[in-house]
């Protein structure tokens, strides 16, 4: 539809957005992350001063997220220490049935500084989110104080925390998981390192 | 109307629809009257991106929930896949289907898309007078998200609003 319209500007930007109330194309701008990065709260992993910012949406259970585990490792290592990343929670509980307790349970083990450790071994270990003993084994290894791990995860004392995350993503406009943000504005492009460093480096 | 126009605009009164939810059900916009709704026209059932949408949408619901709003999804899919769409993406709001004639409700709104013969990615909130007050017709394979609509609902409880 609008073809005269999406024609006449398809040369200048690829992805054109028709405003419905000026009845005008006007060039697409992707959403902006409104929640800002706060390292006294957020899960950060990298330099505080890096000059960029990579912000992931995340669920748990996403076979999509899973994907982009191994790629944002990637994009870790090529930038180095020139990049700063963080992970907040997406789950869609609706859809994966464990995504939540995963969440809790990525959230009990950074109440005790271990979350990277419990992020990489559920996004490792997938296949096995539906067994909770398989975290607790692990957060047994990592010498969690597990009494304290299995009571936070039972009362939901992290649930609050992750839907803080859930509605602050929706407001910037995360519309599915993996969402990313780079330097603040949503990456629309593959959850693919590629893309990824590419929409970085444009940045730097 | 030209061929190939804009979205039905903000002030516009929502024209009333009745279409089936059901096989033996049919949900009509004026049903909803005295609250707000939302409708998400989308081009078809089981295509990664409209899933990742309505997916959303389900789990935003609560959200849409404190504005006392409904969600309708409406595409050109018939009712059996709708039924099978919904139940695999565990949908907790009507999807309807605007089959036959095809396409004859989102084309007034303005949210068809002739040349592919199905519906537009767009975006509609109604205020509860039946008057839509906010829409946005996404670009091809943009998931909109629900931020738009979530400040669209807001603006509806400004003073100008009401």
């Amino acid at each position: 539809m609008a073809t005269t319209t999406t024609a006449r500007h398809s040369r200048t930007a690829r992805r054109t957005l028709l405003d419905p109330a000026s009845k005008q194309a006007e060039t697409y701008e992707p959403p902006k992350l409104l929640v800002p990065v706060d390292p006294s709260r957020d899960h950060v992993q990298g330099d505080a001063k890096a000059v960029l910012t990579l912000v992931q949406y995340g669920d748990f259970q996403c076979p999509f997220c899973g994907a982009a585990y191994p790629e944002v490792k990637k994009v870790q290592k090529e930038l180095g220490s020139k990049l700063r990343f963080v992970f907040r929670n997406f789950p869609l509980t609706n859809i994966h049935e464990f995504a939540m307790v995963a969440a809790e349970t990525a959230e009990a083990a950074s109440a005790q500084g271990k979350f990277w450790e419990m992020h990489d071994f559920l996004y490792e270990h997938q296949a096995t989110l539906g067994d909770h003993s398989v975290a607790l084994g692990y957060a047994k290894k990592l010498g969690l104080d597990t009494q304290r791990f299995e009571r936070e995860i039972a009362q939901h004392v992290h649930e609050k925390r992750i839907k803080d995350d859930f509605m602050g993503g929706v407001r910037s406009g995360v519309n599915g998981t993996p969402t990313f943000y780079v330097n603040g504005v949503r990456h629309d492009g593959p959850a693919e390192a590629e893309a990824l460093v590419e929409s970085l480096r444009a940045k730097s | 109307m030209r061929k190939g126009s804009s979205i039905l605009n903000p002030g516009k009164k929502a024209p009333n629809f009745s279409l089936n939810s059901t096989p033996d059900q049919k949900v009509s916009l004026k049903d909803f009257r005295g609250q707000p709704v939302i409708l998400a026209f989308y081009p078809a059932d089981w295509s990664p991106v409209c899933t990742d949408q309505l997916s959303l949408y389900a789990n935003v619901m609560p959200e849409f929930k404190k504005f006392n709003a409904e969600l309708l999804a409406i595409s050109v899919d018939n009712i059996w896949s709708h039924l099978a769409f919904a139940k695999d993406r565990k949908l907790n709001f009507p999807v309807l289907s605007d089959f036959e004639p095809k396409g004859k409700i989102s084309k007034q709104f303005g949210a068809f898309k002739d040349k592919i013969g199905e519906s537009a990615r767009a975006l509609f909130v109604i205020d509860r007078n039946g008057i839509v007050r906010w829409s946005h017709l996404s670009p091809d394979g943009v998931n909109p998200g629900a931020d738009g609509i979530l400040s669209a609902l807001e603006q509806l409880n400004t003073p100008k609003a009401e």
